[in-house]
């Protein structure tokens, strides 16, 4: 059975454990072809973890994750990394390696998956680091380099092979206004100018709901709603509204469960 | 402090039990597609010398500064206690003996675990905890492949080599003490010395145990860092695991080479 391909990514029925601990309960998501979908939920919810599963970084306890039409779960080991080259994944430290320099890790996917000339593998990172304003930052190494150049840095290395699918793990965390407004429209233009499909797994409700066609809200290892950021807007599940409105309180306790505060506070010492 | 009952004795018994089984079984699994899973050696000839430099020569000063000193303490020793019974000609022969049969593979291989295993771990943990093993997965490369095996390698190639380089400078060592400082026959060092080491019985049975040696070392040493708690405690976890497992293995197989090897039964 084939996956339908208006969807570059699909999850069927996908569970995953970590030992007893239920951390995904039989999961449908579809990811659209060529568009930006979002990922959303409260910290802690399992939203990387559900990243991993479609790289199969991680292995379901049971059901199917179809991207590009392979069911990977059932892909032997050398199959399943040959099937990883058609994806790029952002993470959310930048993952670069230290011991390399900008330019060496933007040509490291070139040069361990192509033949190409010296010379055509300089012009590719150099495109690829112009499209993320880093062409000047060539020659340094990852130490020198802000957390925002680095997650830069990182993006260029993900497109260096031209990806059918860009994964995006946290992108907005720590960044400061300018460089979280660059990660945004880069995302936005990349996904557009290139035809790939964007999966941006993040609690950041405003950035992700302004460049994303589709999101999914995920919380106690389901999938809680999805539809198009309005559409989510205005949903009537008292769980969504709380997380796109941002309440403390609500069926998420701001509180972890604990006895009774007053008999804490005046109990027996 | 809470009490176990017995049966939750029996139960943690049992669990230690599980996960040892367990860690076999997975570094196992992680040794054979490292070594012979489809792909070669990954990243290729370079790889292996760049490992091989950081493995194998960047631990030639500590071998070699051992081996000097360790060939100088046995011939003084050596020379004490032969010159009583009037056999101080022989104190090169026990000193080529003791390097080639048994200090040699052992001594490099504890100092081995020591610099190279432990950096072997620390460095591919904190490739863990930086995520760069699980970016090298996304980009379509295994690190079984990239990472892991030109470090085997190295390793497998490096402590073999290491180890006869520590024999013969502390062959050296022990001639600067016993001839050139205690006055040993110049000749009587190297000729009894010629006259008793063989070939097949010394030197072969010391070079099988160091290529033991390096192969548990180093797998040990690369499986504790792939496998270890992405987090700066679980890194620092490993690489005292790394050191102290790595030299239990390395005595224990020491005893059963030593029976197999020279042990007359």
């Amino acid at each position: 059975m084939s996956a339908d391909n208006a969807y570059a990514v699909e999850l069927k029925g996908v569970s995953f454990k970590r030992g007893t601990r239920s951390i995904f309960n039989n999961v449908d998501i579809r990811i659209p072809r060529g568009k930006v979908t979002g990922i959303m939920g409260p910290s802690g919810c399992g939203k990387t973890t559900l990243l991993r599963l479609m790289g199969m970084q991680l292995r379901p306890s049971s059901g199917e994750v179809w991207v590009n039409n392979q069911n990977l779960p059932t892909l032997s080991r050398s199959d399943l990394f040959d099937a990883r080259k058609h994806m790029g994944v952002l993470f959310q430290s930048g993952a670069l390696f230290t011991d390399l320099d900008v330019f060496e890790n933007v040509a490291f996917p070139l040069r361990v998956h192509t033949q190409l000339p010296e010379e055509m593998i300089r012009d590719i990172v150099l495109l690829k680091l112009q499209a993320v304003g880093l062409r000047g930052a060539i020659d340094l190494m990852p130490d020198e380099l802000s957390g925002g150049m680095k997650r830069r840095v990182a993006l260029a290395r993900a497109i260096a092979l031209d990806p059918q699918i860009l994964m995006y793990d946290e992108p907005f965390v720590g960044q400061d206004p300018i460089a979280m407004g660059v990660l945004v429209r880069l995302i936005r233009l990349l996904n557009d100018a290139l035809g790939i499909t964007s999966i941006v797994v993040s609690h950041d409700l405003a950035e992700t709901a302004s460049i994303a066609d589709y999101l999914y809200v995920v919380g106690d290892g389901q999938v809680l709603g999805q539809g198009t950021p309005e559409e989510l807007m205005n949903a009537d599940n008292p769980r969504i509204r709380q997380f796109m409105t941002g309440d403390p309180d609500g069926p998420v306790p701001f509180h972890f469960p604990a006895s009774d505060y007053r008999t804490d506070l005046l109990g027996k010492r | 402090m809470r009490r176990h009952s017995l049966m939750d004795r029996i139960g943690l018994f049992g669990r230690a039990g599980i996960d040892i089984v367990s860690v076999l079984g997975r570094s196992t699994i992680f040794l054979f597609h490292a070594l012979l899973g489809r792909g070669g050696l990954g990243g290729g000839f370079g790889l292996l010398i760049k490992q091989l430099h950081s493995v194998g020569v960047m631990s030639l000063v500590i071998i070699v500064v051992s081996g000097i000193f360790i060939g100088m303490v046995l011939a003084l020793q050596g020379f004490s206690i032969l010159s009583s019974y009037g056999s101080e000609q022989a104190v090169g022969q026990m000193v080529a003996l003791t390097l080639l049969r048994e200090l040699g593979p052992v001594v490099t291989a504890l100092l081995f675990a020591g610099r190279a295993g432990s950096a072997l771990t620390a460095e591919i943990g904190n490739m863990k905890s930086t995520e760069q093993l699980s970016s090298l997965e996304m980009i379509g490369v295994d690190p079984l492949k990239y990472i892991i095996a030109p470090r085997l390698w190295a390793g497998f190639i490096s402590l073999p080599v290491l180890a006869m380089i520590f024999s013969v400078v502390g062959i050296w060592g022990g001639s600067w003490v016993a001839v050139d400082w205690l006055g040993v026959y110049d000749g009587s060092y190297w000729a009894n010395m010629q006259n008793s080491v063989t070939f097949s019985g010394d030197v072969l049975n010391g070079i099988i145990k160091s290529i033991v040696f390096a192969f548990v070392v180093t797998w040990i040493a690369v499986f504790q860092g792939y496998d270890c708690e992405p987090t700066s405690e679980g890194i620092s976890r490993a690489t005292t695991k790394t050191v102290v497992y790595a030299s239990l293995a390395v005595l224990g197989l020491d005893f059963i080479l030593t029976a197999l090897m020279f042990g007359d039964f």
